[in-house]
């Protein structure tokens, strides 16, 4: 597999405050890959300088050959799309025109859509089966929607990349399976490289292709989720008092 | 939301019409034949082609300059700021700039001796006034970023420019004071025609830049984090902004003094009608609707009945300030005020 996006010995953070140092990632073209770790530990904080947000503290961020920080914000909101947690209180502004949005990056100073633009909309909200939303104003959308519809954004930008900041959380069970359903598909059909943070380490386990694992002290770890679970890493990952990891059925059960 | 364009149209011909009206009103009536025939014919004389060329052409011309103006800059902020409640008049910016026209008006016997034009002298500070302000807001609006203590901020920010002003006032001359305080009350009426010029090329040139930053602001209408991810040069795009708003504002002020509410609520009726955020329909239709409320404004100073003509603010506030009430009660009918 080709890789996409590759980090070299990064190291991230704001200032002078180091969060995580010497990470070395690939992500490759197809694959969904889960970002796992516990509160603060530096998921947003990584996401965010993959995707150009933040500038790294040391290292390097390679996206086809190029160093991401180096491009200009437009070149590289060709490479990377970033769908942040939580929803943008947008108001009036229909579905349409927000997906429309991602198509910024290659449009031209008026950002007028082309017929290319236009069809690169309606793909990212039909493969998101969200057409039938397309007047619909985001306020008036359902937390479930509202997430579609925001990664349908990222889609019409068209990157080889998608990073993603929690996309399921506040969601319920139908609607978790509904979006990672569809991130699989994106990353399959569209031969994408798909990040996307994190809680549910069952989901994880059960749809992801790898799984990158953050620990406070410890080095970043990835791998297979079946390598995660036979080497340990993931009940270390989440060890503390309150739950134990149950081998039976691979899943962290709480104690009472 | 499609083909909202309409809208545009529509506010586009109210403005024209609005205009047309205002060169036959007024003390004297002039029927719209002669109002034609002034315009078009170049040689025709008599009261009623002076009355037109002479008094009520240039007023129709600032009212739709200034109105346009200020309606732009008024969207341009709420965006900026994402704040609903943003605009000229209520962030400090008009004080800002009528600080700086109070020193150039009532401390004039100070630069009388710089040989520069008095217009050049007036657009300048209030020019100075304005973007000084804006840039205090942009600082203030990093540190707390929560849009009512922003507006706050403002207040306060009026209240030290009145302030100053009150001191400077104690200190000049009664023909400074009395032009200072009727320039106070906002007038679309004290351009000379020979002198429009002065006002309507940097509106003219800040209504462009306007609309140059379609693109940049609808993207902010995301965050800026979002705006930051799909390209857009976030710190330039509010440089840009600033000066661009500070501009208009400020010239605007210089020769129609500081006018209340208008470039607050315009961009708000506008959302009434045209229901989208999206800048490109917007800034448009706020442009157009700007330049018809301000020809409106004008013809009921012009037309109150009394001898003495209404303080334009007055008019304006009157109008104004229930869009105001109206977007705090109406609460959540656009959200951009939270912040992601």
């Amino acid at each position: 597999m080709k890789a996409l996006m590759h980090t070299n010995r990064l190291s991230i953070g704001y200032g002078s405050n180091v969060v995580v140092s010497d990470i070395n990632l690939d992500l490759h073209a197809g694959e969904m890959v889960a970002l796992i770790g516990v509160n603060g530990v530096g998921k947003s904080t990584l996401l965010r300088t993959l995707a150009g947000l933040l500038q790294p503290l040391q290292g390097t961020v390679a996206i086809d050959g190029q160093d991401l920080h180096r491009l200009s914000a437009a070149e590289r909101a060709r490479k990377a799309a970033i769908v942040l947690t939580g929803r943008p209180g947008t108001g009036m502004l229909d579905v349409e025109t927000i997906v429309a949005l991602g198509r910024q990056p290659w449009t031209g100073r008026w950002g007028t859509l082309s017929v290319v633009d236009r069809a690169a909309v309606t793909d990212a909200l039909r493969s998101a089966g969200a057409e039938h939303l397309r007047s619909k104003a985001l306020g008036a959308c359902s937390d479930g929607e509202a997430q579609k519809v925001m990664i349908a954004r990222a889609l019409a930008q068209a990157t080889p990349v998608i990073l993603l900041d929690e996309p399921t959380a506040y969601l319920d069970l139908p609607n978790r399976a509904a979006i990672v359903r569809f991130l699989k598909q994106i990353a399959r059909t569209g031969q994408k490289a798909v990040l996307f943070s994190t809680h549910d380490l069952q989901m994880a386990i059960d749809l992801c292709d790898r799984i990158v694992l953050m620990r406070r002290d410890a080095p970043l770890w990835h791998g297979s989720p079946a390598d995660a679970l036979a080497s340990g890493e993931l009940q270390q990952a989440f060890a503390g008092a309150g739950i134990h990891f149950d081998p039976a059925t691979g899943t962290h059960r709480f104690t009472p | 939301m499609r083909g909202s364009g309409t809208w545009s149209l529509i506010f586009a011909l109210a403005a024209l019409a609005l205009a047309l009206l205002g060169l036959a009103t007024g003390s004297v009536h002039v029927p719209f034949s002669d109002v034609w025939s002034s315009l078009t014919q170049p040689g025709s004389s008599g009261t009623f082609t002076t009355i037109v060329r002479q008094v009520r052409l240039p007023e129709v011309i600032t009212a739709a300059t200034a109105g346009a103006g200020l309606a732009a800059s008024g969207l341009i902020m709420q965006t900026l700021f994402r704040n609903p409640l943003a605009g000229p008049s209520v962030l400090g910016i008009s004080s800002g700039a009528s600080l700086g026209v109070a020193l150039v008006m009532l401390a004039q016997p100070l630069w009388m001796m710089l040989p520069v034009p008095r217009e050049v002298m007036v657009i300048g500070a209030s020019l100075a006034g304005a973007i000084a302000v804006l840039m205090l807001i942009v600082l203030a609006d990093k540190r707390v970023g929560d849009g009512i203590t922003l507006l706050i901020i403002g207040l306060m920010v009026g209240y030290l420019c009145s302030a100053v002003i009150n001191v400077l006032q104690t200190a000049s001359s009664a023909q400074a004071l009395k032009d200072y305080i009727r320039w106070g009350m906002g007038s679309f009426a004290g351009v000379a025609i020979q002198r429009a010029g002065w006002l309507v090329l940097p509106v003219l040139l800040g209504l462009l830049s306007s609309l140059a930053l379609i693109k940049p602001l609808n993207s902010l209408l995301l965050g800026e984090d979002y705006a930051r991810s799909m390209g857009t040069n976030v710190q330039r795009t509010r440089r840009w902004a600033i000066w661009t708003t500070g501009l208009l504002a400020g010239t605007i002020t210089a020769f129609c003094g500081p006018i209340a509410f208008l470039g607050l609520a315009t961009p708000h009726v506008a959302r009434m009608f045209i229901r989208t955020n999206d800048h490109r329909l917007l800034m448009p239709a706020t442009m157009l609707l700007g330049m018809a409320l301000a020809l409106g404004c004008d013809l009921l100073v012009r037309t109150s009945g009394s001898d003495l003509p209404l303080p334009l603010n007055a008019v304006t506030s009157l109008l104004g300030a229930p869009v105001v009430l109206w977007v705090i009660l109406g609460g959540k009918r656009w959200v951009s005020s939270d912040r992601p």
